[in-house]
C-alpha cells in the first residue's frame, strides 16, 4: 500500500457499468517525508475521501476487493484516510 | 488507473482467438491538465471510445475485469470516457 494526497476528481458519464456510483479521484503518491513522488493516477474511492486529504491506497488486482462481490474494473483504490504518519527513519 | 488520450487504432487480423472482435486503440498517457506524457500503449476498448477522446485506462490483471474480457490476454483496458478532470 502507498500514501497519497487527493488532488482532484474525475467525472465519467460513459463508463463500465460496475463503476457507477464509485467516486474517481486523482491522487498524488507521497514519499515518507510527505513530498510528491511520481506521477498522479486515478483511483476508485472505497473510504469516502475528499480533495486535500491524505490517504493510503492499494494497487493491482486487490484494488477491486473493497467492492466485493462486485468485480469493479480498477487497479488502484483508496482504502483509508490517514490521520497521522510517524516516520522515525 | 491512468488518464489517457486515444491517438490511434490498431488492426490485427491474426491474434489470440479470445481477442476476436475486440477493439484495439492506441492511448497516450496524459497528465490531469491534458499534457501528453510517457509512451503510448495499446488498450482494449470496452466503452466505444474514439480518437481524440480522454479516457480512463485500467492496467494489469485488473484489466480483465473490464466488461466482456473474461480470460482474454489483456493488460490494459479502457473502462471510461472522461468528461472532466477537476484539480484543486
Amino acid at each position: 500500500m502507498h500514501l497519497a494526497r487527493v488532488v482532484g476528481t474525475v467525472v465519467c458519464t460513459h463508463k463500465d457499468a460496475r463503476l457507477t456510483g464509485v467516486a474517481l479521484l486523482v491522487i498524488q503518491p507521497l514519499g515518507r517525508d510527505g513530498s510528491d513522488v511520481g506521477r498522479t493516477l486515478v483511483a476508485t474511492d472505497a473510504a469516502g475521501a475528499g480533495v486535500g486529504e491524505r490517504v493510503f491506497f492499494v494497487r493491482g488486482r486487490e484494488a477491486a476487493f473493497p467492492f466485493h462481490p462486485t468485480d469493479v474494473p480498477t487497479d488502484a483504490s483508496i482504502i483509508g484516510i490517514v490521520d497521522v504518519v510517524d516516520v522515525v527513519a | 488507473m491512468i488518464l489517457g488520450r486515444v491517438v490511434g487504432t490498431v488492426v490485427a487480423t491474426r491474434k489470440d482467438e479470445r481477442l476476436l472482435s475486440a477493439k484495439l486503440l492506441v492511448v497516450r498517457p496524459i497528465s490531469p491538465d491534458g499534457q501528453l506524457e510517457g509512451t503510448a500503449l495499446v488498450a482494449i476498448d470496452t466503452v466505444d471510445a474514439g480518437t481524440g477522446e480522454t479516457v480512463l485506462v485500467v492496467s494489469g490483471s485488473s484489466a480483465r475485469m473490464a466488461d466482456g474480457l473474461g480470460q482474454a490476454p489483456v493488460d490494459a483496458a479502457i473502462v471510461g470516457i472522461v468528461d472532466t478532470v477537476s484539480m484543486s
